[in-house]
């Protein structure tokens, strides 16, 4: 208790100096006094009665001194100090202090945003119950490796397995949601009963579905999200049990899913049900709508159960061989598909980052070694005046904590500012599919790995002077003189960091030229129609109203014609999909009159109109598009596209060929009448796959989208189609009006390449201009250091120009170090991130050429400043100064 | 200063609280005479010494200072012994008692020892 009590008045004491002193000297005094007083009574002199005194005392400044120690605390107390001298360095030298604090925030600032989307991607565990016991379970076929899975095979799968604990299936869909006075488009999901408790999730209000409760004969139940329910419900308890009507149909609300819940395949989805597989393609073994979540059993491996499922797939393939030919089995680490084709972006994303630290941190380093050198007068006196070795580097560890404590604190801000900046920046469509960087944020893990980085930059900046100063005492005993070796040691370790510095500007360089071309061929490769002045939306119309085919086709043929007299359009069309979007709503054909083995001729399907070709500006290659009036009175016919005919027909001419389903059934027979050139349906990245182009009239559905081409610019236009089609009927519902251009930069595919492509660029210049500077700092302190060398030089007759050549020589040895390493790192680096790359090899010689000329041409502009100033030396002003 | 005994560490907190206890409140130099005095002069003891011990024991709460006047008439610095200090001066002194009695004991042969 009492040392306590002792050492927080010691604590105290440390701002109290200036009182401790005032008291200890009058104490002192009238100690003093009251001695001579007594040794003057005893009859010595004045002089030596204070003699004596004070010699009895022990000296006045020892006593002084061990009562300070005493009064406070002295280790404490010359941390105080160390930080008042740091600070008042560091004010001294705003032009250093600003640019270290600088690079150490930028550093420190890019790298802990970017680790915070890595985190809520990657390292924050999904909001389930053991998530690695999770697995994604789907069908996979040649053409698609992760295929949905039918119903039936689904039960088939759940019944024969022996590797999990519980299988459940999901899929996406949209709702449309009955309130007072609209109909409003809800996003959704159905799933099987057990779908919840195999996530090990339970809603926070209500009950979860109940086991078969996704039976045909069961009731229509509904859990929101919490979102959904704080959103439309106003958060209210009373709302289960209540009953809302969507999709015309009443559903009694049961539960509300937890706050933190979120499962990114059906992305935000707010309406939750049960599957109902009462009809239509949930019954059919052939149509694939759905997609499994698996819990493992304990001590079962995720290729274990591969295994087991691939074994029940060949025996459901021999059982089924019509519909499940060439059906096999898959399974993926749940969290894999819910991150999905973000993972390597991060990755890339976090390296340059990184490296943007290390040649920010390389930098301040080589910025303190330079300051080491022009403190040695300072640090030589400081020794002189008694301080030790070890008092000395406490003070550059104070130094360094101060640089990276403050820099850290700035890149904090930086980086919340950057994470807000970069969520500004992706698209919603987007976003609705990473539910899990909601959370995104300075969360205990992000900060523990800003502490991390701060310690390490802390050791570096305190180690670094440190060495500097070791190296100082070996030479101690060498004369005050001896600028020139020491400059020497600090030229060596100095242009070692440039060469690092260099080398890793080079890398990033290379990483963002590389992505920039990825990007650029990604935005040349050929879409197959002309994407500008196109306006798309969908259209979902009420079953009841619109459900019939003749109803759908009268539907499609009213909107086409409303669209058309607005003013500025020039061409309407509908198509069940619209391009540039995905590879699938595919169907298996088969030729009439060609030999057939069973196995499944995948092509992509679609139902267009009349004018959507030339609508598209389509090319047509052979033969004939459809007409308007070729409907369900008329015979089928077909368009295909010219992969369908190359595949299949290769040297042949298809027009006039039949086609139909697996079985040809004769209500599926149709003529293929013309061939299109490839309209790409797919992402840009993804292979052309074969394609039949159904008329819409034949194949109508009161579901579609609409593409639109204007006169005029896209935005003049885009406004009013959306009222016009609700003159039709107020029910509809249209959503998604955009232009083609933006849907294609703001697809995923476009978005991600251009995305890493900024930021990498963006890192690559900052790593450039932060070389660079380290290149022209190294330069021109070896100029200063040899002007007296270089003034003898041109004393003795050498010309300006062999000046030059000597400091150039010196700056062209080390660009060339650089870019000759970093020309290796690159092709190192490149081929990591080759899943990025799109049509361009990770050796791409234009690339690395290109990057290796920027960087030695600045290398040479940064040297030819200070060569400058060597070659211009006035050589008796240097002499005088020896 | 030959035959004079150095003052043992931790002992002099001790002797402090000895003689303010006795001769109640006093100024450093009188504590530094009298425990010279009381020594008969044997121990050498540099005066400069007692002040942080003084400031020791100020600061664990077992003495409170004050400013005052010596009996010269000069102006000093006045410990006083606080209850704390009482407390802690039985208790040193039972264990000083104790430790010096065991040594004692160790030290000397007595009659029941061959």
């Amino acid at each position: 208790m009492r040392f306590l009590r002792a050492w927080v008045i010691r604590f105290k004491g440390l701002f109290q100096k200036s009182v401790y002193e005032r008291e200890l000297a009058e104490e002192l005094e009238s100690h003093l006094q009251m001695h001579i007083d007594d040794n003057l009574r005893a009859g010595m002199s004045p002089q030596e009665a204070r003699r004596v005194a004070v010699m009895k005392l022990g000296g006045l400044d020892p006593t002084k001194e061990a009562y300070r120690d005493r009064s406070t605390i002295p280790l404490l107390e010359s941390f105080v100090q160390d930080l008042r001298f740091t600070f008042r360095q560091l004010r001294k030298n705003p032009a250093f202090t600003i640019t270290a604090t600088v690079m150490v925030a930028l550093g420190i600032g890019a790298s802990v945003a970017i680790f915070a989307f890595v985190d809520a991607a990657l390292i924050k565990p999904l909001p389930y119950k053991d998530p690695p016991d999770l697995l994604f379970v789907t069908e996979t076929t040649p053409t698609i490796p992760r295929a949905a899975i039918s119903y039936p095979d689904y039960l088939d799968w759940k019944k024969l397995n022996r590797v999990f604990d519980s299988l459940d299936v999901y899929n996406q869909r949209g709702y449309f949601l009955t309130t007072t006075d609209s109909v409003e488009d809800v996003t959704g999901a159905r799933v099987s009963d057990g779908f919840f408790r195999t996530l090990g999730i339970a809603p926070v209000l209500g009950r979860d579905f109940y086991a078969g409760e996704d039976l045909p004969e069961a009731p229509n139940t509904l859990i929101l999200s919490y979102a959904s329910w704080q959103k439309r419900f106003g958060g209210k308890q009373e709302i289960v049990g209540q009953s809302v009507t969507i999709d015309e149909t009443p559903y009694v609300i049961i539960g509300v899913l937890p706050q933190n819940f979120h499962f990114a395949p059906v992305e935000n989805a707010e309406f939750w049900t049960t599957l109902h597989p009462n009809g239509g393609c949930l019954l059919r073994r052939s149509c694939h709508s759905l997609h499994g979540v698996g819990r493992l059993k304990e001590g079962v491996s995720m290729g274990a159960a591969m295994a087991e499922l691939t074994l029940i797939a060949k025996d459901l393939e021999q059982q089924y061989p019509d519909s499940n030919r060439g059906q096999g089995a898959t399974v993926a680490p749940l969290a894999e598909v819910i991150v999905g084709e973000v993972r390597p972006i991060l990755f890339v994303l976090l390296a340059g980052a990184g490296l943007l630290l290390l040649i920010a941190c390389v930098n301040v380093a080589s910025l303190l070694l330079v300051r080491s050198e022009t403190r040695r007068r300072e640090l030589a006196v400081r020794r002189a005046l008694g301080a030790t070795t070890s008092r000395l580097i406490r003070q550059f560890v104070t130094e360094g904590l101060v640089l990276v404590l403050v820099g850290c604190a700035l890149g904090l801000l930086t980086s919340h500012w950057a994470m807000q900046l970069l969520m500004g920046l992706i698209p919603s469509d987007m976003m609705a599919g990473m539910p899990y960087l909601e959370e995104l944020g300075l969360n205990s893990r992000v900060l523990l790995f800003a502490a991390i980085v701060s310690f390490f930059a802390a050791a570096l900046f305190s180690l670094t002077p440190t060495f500097r100063l070791l190296s100082l005492d070996m030479r101690e005993g060498m004369a005050e003189g001896s600028r020139g070796s020491a400059g020497k040691v600090w030229r060596r370790i100095g242009s070692k960091l440039v060469v690092l510095e260099l080398t890793t500007a080079m890398v990033l360089l290379v990483g963002a030229g590389l992505l920039g071309k990825s990007f650029y061929k990604l935005l040349q490769v050929g879409t197959g129609f002309e994407p500008e002045h196109l306006i798309t939306l969908r259209v979902r119309a009420p079953v009841a109203s619109y459900g019939k085919e003749e109803q759908s086709v009268a539907l499609g043929r009213q909107v086409v014609e409303r669209l058309k007299n607005i003013p500025g359009v020039t061409s309407v069309a509908l198509t069940s999909t619209l391009p540039v979007n995905i590879n699938g709503n595919t169907d298996w054909i088969r030729f009439v009159g060609r030999a057939y083995n069973g196995e499944h001729n995948e092509v992509n399907q679609r139902q267009v109109t009349s004018d959507y070709f030339a609508t598209l500006h389509a090319k047509l290659i052979r033969g004939r598009t459809f007409a308007d009036y070729e409907d369900a009175g008329k015979p089928g016919v077909v368009v295909i596209n010219q992969a369908l005919a190359k595949k299949y027909f290769p040297g042949e001419d298809p027009i006039g060929l039949q086609m139909g389903d697996t079985q040809l059934s004769p209500t599926s027979i149709r003529e293929i009448i013309g061939i299109i050139d490839d309209i790409r349906e797919g992402p840009l990245d993804s292979e052309i796959w074969p394609a039949v182009y159904y008329p819409f009239n034949q194949m109508p559905d009161f579901e579609f989208a609409v593409v639109v081409r204007t006169a005029k610019a896209e935005e003049s236009v885009l406004p009013s189609l959306g009222d016009a089609i609700r003159e039709i009927d107020a029910k509809i519902n249209i959503s998604g009006e955009t232009t083609m251009m933006k849907r294609v930069n703001n697809s995923a595919t476009v978005y991600l390449h251009r995305s890493s492509t900024w930021l990498v660029g963006g890192f690559a210049v900052v790593a450039l201009l932060l070389g660079i500077v380290g290149l022209y700092g190294v330069i021109a302190y070896s100029v200063s250091q040899r002007t007296r060398e270089i003034g003898v030089r041109i004393a003795l007759g050498a010309q300006r120009r062999m000046v030059y050549k000597l400091i150039l020589k010196e700056a062209g040895v080390l660009a060339l170090s650089g870019i000759v390493l970093g020309l290796g790192c690159s092709v190192i680096a490149a081929s990591l991130m080759r899943k990025l790359l799109f049509g361009t090899p990770p050796w791409d010689v234009a690339t690395l050429l290109s990057v290796a000329v920027v960087l030695g041409i600045s290398a040479l502009l940064a040297s030819y400043l200070p060569a400058r100033r060597a070659a211009s030396v006035d050589p008796i002003k240097a002499l005088n100064e020896l | 200063m030959g035959n004079k005994t150095e003052i043992w560490q931790g002992t002099l907190a001790l002797m402090i609280l000895k003689t303010i206890e006795t001769l109640g409140p006093l100024h450093g130099y009188g504590i530094a005479r009298r425990i010279e005095q009381t020594s008969g002069d044997r121990l050498s003891l540099n005066y400069g010494t007692l002040y942080p011990s003084l400031l020791k024991l100020e600061q664990e709460g077992a003495i409170v200072s004050e400013w005052g006047v010596s009996e010269n008439n000069r102006k000093a610095k006045f410990y006083k012994l606080t209850r704390n200090g009482r407390k802690q001066l039985a208790r040193e002194t039972k264990e000083w008692d104790q430790t010096t009695a065991i040594l004692a004991r160790f030290l000397t042969p007595t009659e029941d020892q061959p």
